[in-house]
C-alpha cells in the first residue's frame, strides 16, 4: 500500500500534463483536471484512514531511506492533505462555475487547469516530503504555479503584486536552501528522521542558528509577523478562486513546514519563546491592520495574517494539547478562510466592486449571500459551537495548562484578537449586506455553479464542527506522535540506520566489492551521508 | 573519508556572490534584483558545494576507491537547485518585460497601503502626528514618492474606475 502516498503527487502532476496537452479542448480539460483531483481526494481519504496504523513510508525507486528519496505520510501529513484537496476541488468547482458565466474560452483558460494541478501536486509533495530537500523541491512547485496564477492576464495591477510576491517568496526559498546547504555541511544528511537522531548530537550554537534559518524561510511562507507585510497586498489583486486556494493553502504549507521542523527536529524548544512573542505580534498587529481596512479582499487578508498567530501559539505551547489544538486550528482555518474568500469572491460579482464604502443592500438583493457570509464570518471570530471557538478554546486551555506570564498574555492577546475579529468581520457584514448602497447594485445575478461550491466549504466548515470529537481525538494522536518523534523515525529507518528500500546497488556491494579488482579493503561503502559527516 | 576542511577562496567565493546579490536585491529595478537573485543562487550552490567535503575522484563503483570519492549527493542536488533558479530566471524575466511593457519601466513599486499613507501624509492629515521628522520631510518624501496610481486619479476614484476593469480581469483570468 505505500504506493498509495506517490499517487497525490503524481496523479496531478500527470493530469497537469494532458491539461497542457489539451489547451485546445477547454471542456476536455475541465473533465480531465475534475476527474484529477477527483481521485486525488479519494486516495488521500484511504490514506487518512491507512495511516492510523502508522506512518506509511514510500522509499522512491527503492532507495533505502537515507540515501533514496522517501515519501513520508503520517498522521498529520494525511489530514492536512485531505483538508487541502477537498479545499483545492472545491475552488476548481467555483472557477470552473465562474468561466461558463462568463462563457469566455479565451488564452488564459489554457494554462489555468495545468497550472492549478502543478500547485496541487507542490502542496501535496510539500506535506509528503520526508526530507528537506524534497520538501523544498514541493515549495518551489507550488511557488511557481503560484506566480504564474497570482499574475495571470498580466495586468498593471497583477504584475505590481505579484513583483513584491514573487521577489519575498525568491528570498525565503534561498534562505531556505542556505539553510539546507548548512544542515547538509552540519550532519551530513537532508533526511528528516535521520536529522532527528543527529541534529541532537551537534553544538548547541549550531543547532539554534539551523533552527533560526529555517523558522525564518518558513517564516516568510506562513505570514508571521514581522515577515507578513508582503501578504495583505499580493492575494487579494489575484481573481477570487485563485485568493482563495492561496489564503487556504499556501500559508498553511508554511505553518506545515514550521511544525515539522521544530517539533521532529530540534524537540528542546530552545527557541520557543521567540515562538510565543512571534505569535502574540502576528495576532495583535495582523487584526489591527484589518480592522483599518476597507476592502473586503484587504481585510481578509489581515484577518488570515492575523490567525497565523493562533497556530504558532500552539506550535509554541511546549505540550501536545498545544500542538492538537494548532493542528485542529489549521485544519478549520484552511476551510474557513477558503469559503470566506470565495464569498468574498461572489459579493464582488454582485455587488460590482469589494470596497466596502460602496457596497451595501446586500441582504435584501442576494439573502442566500448573506447567510453564506454570515456562517464563516461567525466561526473564523470563534462563536460556539462552531470549529474557531473550539480550536480558540484548545489553544487557551493548552496555554492555561502551561501557566507562566507569557501564556497569559497569548490569552489576553487571543481573545483580544477574537474580538476585533468579530468587530472587523460585523464591520464588513454590517457595511456590505445592510448599510443603504449608496449607488444602486448592478443587474447581475450570481450564477448558482459559483454558489454551490461556496455553499458546498462551507458545509464542510460545518461538518468539521460537528466531527469534532473525532477529529480532535485524531489531532491528539499525531501530535503524541510528534512530539514522541519514534513513530516517524522508525517508520523511516526501523533500525535508525537504514530505511526498508531495496537499494540493489548499496545492500549487495560486500559482494560487488570483493569481484572488483581494485579495491583493496573490505570496508563498508560510505553511503553519501555518511560520508559528510 | 576525504578531506572536509572547506578551501578559503571557495569560501570567499560564496561570500562575494551573496554580498553582491543582496545589494542587487535591494535596488529598486527587477532587472538588477534578477541578476541579484541569480548570484546569490550560484552563492548557494557553491555553498551546497562545500558542505559536500573537498573535491575526490567520481562516486563510481569500481572507478574510484571508496575514500576517494567525493559525496554525489549535494551535485545532485545543486543540479536541482540550478533547473529550479534557471525557471524562476526565466519567469522573473518574463514579468519584468511585462512590467517595462505596461509601466515603461520594471521598477518594484510601494505597496497600496505604503502610498495611501503616504498620500494621506501629504494631504497633511497625519502632519498633526508626524512628530517625529524634522521640517516636514513625511509631506516631502510623500510628494517625491512614485506614485503609479496618481495617473489614474486617487485611491477611491481609482477603485471606482477599476471596478469594471478588475471584474474585466477575472473574467479573463479565471
Amino acid at each position: 500500500m505505500t504506493w498509495l502516498v506517490a499517487l497525490p503527487v503524481v496523479l496531478p502532476l500527470i493530469g497537469a500534463g494532458f491539461a497542457l496537452a489539451l489547451a485546445r479542448h477547454p471542456k476536455v480539460q475541465v473533465i480531465v483536471s475534475v476527474t484529477t483531483l477527483t481521485v486525488v481526494l479519494a486516495v488521500t481519504v484511504v490514506l487518512l484512514v491507512h495511516v492510523n496504523d502508522g506512518p506509511v513510508v514510500l522509499d522512491v525507486g527503492s532507495w533505502a531511506a537515507p540515501v533514496g528519496i522517501a515519501l513520508v505520510g503520517d498522521r498529520l501529513a494525511a489530514l492536512l492533505l485531505v483538508v487541502s484537496v477537498a479545499v483545492t476541488l472545491g475552488v476548481l468547482l467555483y472557477s470552473l462555475a465562474q468561466g461558463i458565466a462568463d462563457g469566455d474560452e479565451g488564452a488564459p483558460v489554457a494554462i489555468y487547469h495545468p497550472t492549478f494541478l502543478v500547485l496541487s501536486a507542490g502542496v501535496s509533495n510539500a506535506f509528503l516530503a520526508g526530507d528537506l530537500f524534497n520538501l523544498y523541491v514541493g515549495f518551489e512547485i507550488l511557488l511557481v504555479s503560484s506566480f504564474v496564477l497570482i499574475t495571470l492576464s498580466g495586468t498593471r495591477e497583477r504584475i505590481r503584486a505579484g513583483t513584491i510576491y514573487v521577489v519575498v517568496s525568491l528570498v525565503s526559498s534561498i534562505v531556505f536552501l542556505t539553510a539546507i546547504a548548512l544542515v547538509y555541511a552540519a550532519v551530513g544528511t537532508v533526511n528528516l528522521a535521520q536529522l532527528a537522531i543527529r541534529l541532537p548530537e551537534i553544538a548547541p550554537g549550531t543547532q539554534t542558528v539551523l533552527q533560526l534559518m529555517l523558522l525564518v524561510a518558513f517564516g516568510i511562507k506562513a505570514a508571521i509577523f514581522p515577515l507578513s507585510a508582503w501578504l495583505p497586498d499580493s492575494y487579494p489583486t489575484a481573481p477570487a478562486p485563485v485568493t482563495a486556494v492561496f489564503a487556504g493553502l499556501l500559508t498553511k504549507v508554511g505553518v506545515y513546514a514550521v511544525i515539522r521542523t521544530q517539533v521532529l527536529l530540534f524537540p528542546g524548544g530552545q527557541l520557543d519563546e521567540l515562538l510565543k512573542w512571534a505569535a502574540l505580534a502576528t495576532m495583535v498587529v495582523g487584526i489591527l491592520g484589518a480592522v483599518a481596512q476597507e476592502d473586503i479582499k484587504r481585510l481578509l487578508s489581515f484577518t488570515l495574517v492575523s490567525h497565523i498567530g493562533f497556530m504558532i501559539w500552539g506550535i509554541a505551547t511546549s505540550s501536545e494539547a498545544g500542538l492538537s489544538a494548532a493542528i485542529f486550528y489549521v485544519t478549520h482555518h484552511i476551510t474557513v478562510q477558503t469559503s470566506l474568500f470565495l464569498i468574498a469572491g461572489l459579493i464582488e460579482r454582485r455587488g460590482g466592486t469589494t470596497s466596502l464604502v460602496r457596497l451595501g443592500s446586500l441582504a435584501k438583493a442576494a439573502p442566500l449571500l448573506a447567510v453564506l457570509y454570515f456562517v464563516p464570518a461567525m466561526n473564523l471570530a470563534g462563536i460556539p459551537p462552531m470549529t474557531g471557538f473550539l480550536g480558540k478554546a484548545g489553544l487557551v486551555q493548552a496555554a492555561a495548562a502551561e501557566g507562566g506570564g507569557m501564556s497569559y498574555a497569548l490569552i489576553a492577546g487571543g481573545l483580544v484578537t477574537s474580538l476585533l475579529t468579530l468587530y472587523a468581520i460585523t464591520k464588513a457584514w454590517n457595511m456590505a449586506f445592510w448599510q443603504e448602497a449608496p449607488q444602486p447594485l448592478p443587474e447581475t445575478t450570481t450564477p448558482r455553479g459559483m454558489v454551490l461550491p461556496a455553499a458546498g466549504m462551507v458545509v464542510l466548515s460545518l461538518f468539521l464542527a460537528v466531527v469534532a470529537g473525532p477529529l480532535y481525538g485524531y489531532t491528539d494522536r499525531a501530535a503524541a506522535d510528534l512530539r514522541s518523534r519514534t513513530p516517524y523515525i522508525t517508520a523511516v529507518l526501523p533500525d535508525f540506520e537504514r530505511g526498508t528500500g531495496e537499494s540493489s546497488d548499496v545492500a549487495q556491494e560486500g559482494e560487488r566489492r570483493e569481484d572488483a579488482e581494485d579495491e583493496p579493503e573490505d570496508a563498508p561503502l560510505p553511503t553519501a551521508t555518511e560520508e559528510a559527516s | 573519508m576525504i578531506e572536509m576542511t572547506p578551501s578559503a577562496a571557495l569560501v570567499v567565493l560564496v561570500a562575494v556572490l551573496v554580498g553582491t546579490g543582496v545589494y542587487l536585491i535591494l535596488e529598486r529595478s527587477l532587472s538588477r534584483v534578477i541578476v541579484g537573485v541569480a548570484l546569490i543562487s550560484n552563492g548557494i550552490n557553491v555553498l551546497m558545494l562545500i558542505a559536500g567535503g573537498r573535491a575526490g575522484g567520481p562516486p563510481l563503483i569500481g572507478d574510484t576507491a571508496t575514500e576517494d570519492m567525493s559525496d554525489p549527493l549535494p551535485q545532485a542536488m545543486v543540479l536541482t537547485a540550478i533547473v529550479i533558479t534557471l525557471g524562476m530566471t526565466a519567469f522573473l524575466l518574463a514579468m519584468a518585460y511585462r512590467s517595462w511593457q505596461l509601466n515603461g519601466h520594471d521598477e518594484v513599486q510601494d505597496d497600496l497601503e505604503d502610498r495611501r499613507i503616504a498620500r494621506r501624509a501629504a494631504r497633511d492629515e497625519l502632519s498633526a502626528r508626524a512628530t517625529d521628522d524634522v521640517g516636514s520631510t513625511l509631506a516631502e518624501d510623500a510628494a517625491a514618492t512614485r506614485d503609479e496610481t496618481a495617473v489614474l486619479g486617487s485611491e477611491h476614484a481609482s477603485r471606482g474606475h477599476h471596478a469594471p476593469a478588475l471584474a474585466a480581469d477575472d473574467e479573463e483570468a479565471r
